[in-house]
């Protein structure tokens, strides 16, 4: 066995062992993870973004939603009576960053999508209150304004790194399917599409 | 836990979990120092410090010791009972997802029985019952308040609940399908159709139909152009088609607005009245049923009401 002082004294050495010690929840809980199929299989429908609710999705990172929304139905009832079947890893395989949160002043978001028209997101983004007169959340109407997604070529090609599949004639369209949207357009685009591949029982 | 794509996998999680607990467990026992006799000095470390800095080689504490082995026994007594080794379940067979189930079935079973009562009566049996009132009145606010209000009285654009008038029909059974499945209400845009006059002169003729203040040599302009664009939905005498959802325009509830501003701009830009279908959102357990019923008895009792 290797002595006291030897690790003492031996940097190298204790970098090696310090290592391997705080590797080993890693090793075990994460990398195991790529290989199993509920985690890196899509749900049955489940498509990568559209071009209009990417640039939506990123509104909603910019904007700091997931601050105050998860995106996370957990396997409680008291969370399925309210917004449906709880999460599973599967409908999250295009979700680069995911974005589930740990935070909710507002309520999950995972199961939001269809459950309001596109005209209630509007007015409620305009300003909550509007709609929903105890609500908190701050109003963002600044959103009513030209996407200006110039990136969204690079973005989609970016994903196809990853394995989202999207076609050249995708991306050779995305900009037109972009063109006179606004800011809101695309947050409401997005926001319709969470949730809506929940396991249907 | 039994989707691997390959069976090296759970072999691999269970070889480095064990590996580092029974390491740790010779490591710790190689590197601790005995016990020391009564009036034992402990061993000096060689080297001095700081010219005359030197420390013992003292045993670790007992009681620390003891907390530690205590961890690794912690552990491979989890290991055993829950699921943690690769593919095994554990004795206890504990998953998250029979956790949610016995979580689902117990809830089921306390309401159940309060909700068979409810189930057995009709709706409007059930809209005059007061428990089941105070039940429909949380389901609406989970479910129905954001758009409807938490009074039920609606807002532009979306309905008041508690008036007599009704888009798609007030009997029980239409409630309930509205509640369940949701409805679509599209108004085409007739701007560009009618030209900015005709749009206004319709408008009159709209203003008319209800009564309300209007220019009538307008509205006779208007009258012709309505039967032409509007009579298919609405019928020619205004009064609306609930199949189609196209509101009644000759009473006095105004969805957006009876102001001519805002009826030229519904007949400009046209409408679209969406009610989500809630049959997803009402859960998944099977209380859905009865949620739904509960739901529709509270909705269908708020349009009984004396006004």
């Amino acid at each position: 066995m290797i002595s006291h002082e030897t690790i003492e004294k031996n940097i190298g050495l204790l970098i090696v062992l310090t290592i391997l010690v705080v590797s080993v929840g890693g090793l075990v809980q994460i990398i195991p993870l790529f290989f199993q199929t509920s985690m890196t299989q899509p749900v049955a429908g489940l498509t990568p973004y559209t071009p209009l609710q990417l640039s939506g999705r990123d509104i909603y990172i910019r904007e700091g939603c997931v601050g105050c929304h998860s995106q996370m139905v957990r396997p409680f009832r008291a969370e399925t009576e309210r917004y449906g079947h709880y999460s599973v890893a599967g409908e999250f395989v295009y979700d680069r960053p995911f974005l589930w949160g740990s935070k909710r002043t507002g309520p999950d978001l995972h199961r939001v999508g269809g459950r309001y028209s596109d005209d209630w997101h509007y007015a409620h983004l305009m300003n909550p209150r509007d709609v929903v007169p105890e609500s908190n959340m701050p109003a963002y109407p600044w959103l009513d304004r030209p996407l200006n997604d110039t990136a969204i070529q690079a973005k989609l090609r970016r994903l196809n790194l990853v394995g989202h599949g999207y076609t050249e004639e995708q991306i050779a369209a995305a900009p037109a399917e972009l063109a006179g949207k606004t800011e809101m357009d695309a947050l409401i685009a997005y926001l319709q599409s969470l949730g809506t591949h929940a396991p249907k029982n | 836990m039994s989707d691997f794509t390959h069976g090296f996998w759970p072999i691999y999680i269970s070889v480095i979990t064990l590996v580092s607990i029974v390491g740790t467990w010779i490591f710790l026992k190689t590197h601790t120092t005995r016990r020391l006799a009564p009036g034992e000095k402990p061993e000096l470390i060689e080297h001095t410090w700081d010219e005359d800095l030197q420390d013992f080689n003292n045993p670790l504490p007992r009681w620390w010791l003891g907390l530690f082995y205590g961890t690794l026994v912690f552990a491979l007594a989890y290991l055993v009972l829950w699921p943690g080794l690769g593919n095994f379940q554990g004795l206890l067979k504990w998953t998250q997802l029979g956790e949610y189930e016995a979580e689902v079935k117990a809830a089921e079973a306390k309401f159940q029985p309060v909700y068979a009562r409810f189930m057995q009566q009709d709706i409007a049996t059930v809209a005059a019952n007061d428990e089941a009132r105070a039940i429909g009145h949380n389901l609406f606010l989970t479910y129905c308040s954001q758009c409807h209000g938490s009074d039920a009285a609606g807002a532009r654009g979306y309905p008041n609940l508690t008036d007599h008038d009704w888009l798609y029909g007030g009997d029980p059974d239409t409630i309930k399908a509205t509640i369940a499945d949701g409805r679509s209400g599209v108004m085409p845009a007739l701007g560009d159709a009618l030209g900015a006059d005709g749009t206004k002169a319709v408008a009159h003729y709209v203003l008319s139909l209800s009564g309300r203040q209007h220019d009538a040599a307008l509205a006779a302009v208007g009258k012709p152009k309505f039967e032409e664009n509007c009579a298919a939905c609405h019928m020619p005498d205004g009064t609306g088609m609930q199949a189609m959802g196209a509101p009644n325009l000759t009473d006095k509830v105004w969805l957006y607005g009876g102001s001519e501003a805002a009826i030229i701009e519904s007949i400009a830009k046209g409408r679209n009245g969406v009610m989500p279908g809630m049959a997803q959102t009402l859960g998944t357990t099977s209380n859905k049923d009865a949620k739904l019923h509960l739901l529709a008895a509270y909705v269908y009792g708020l349009s009984q009401r004396k006004q």
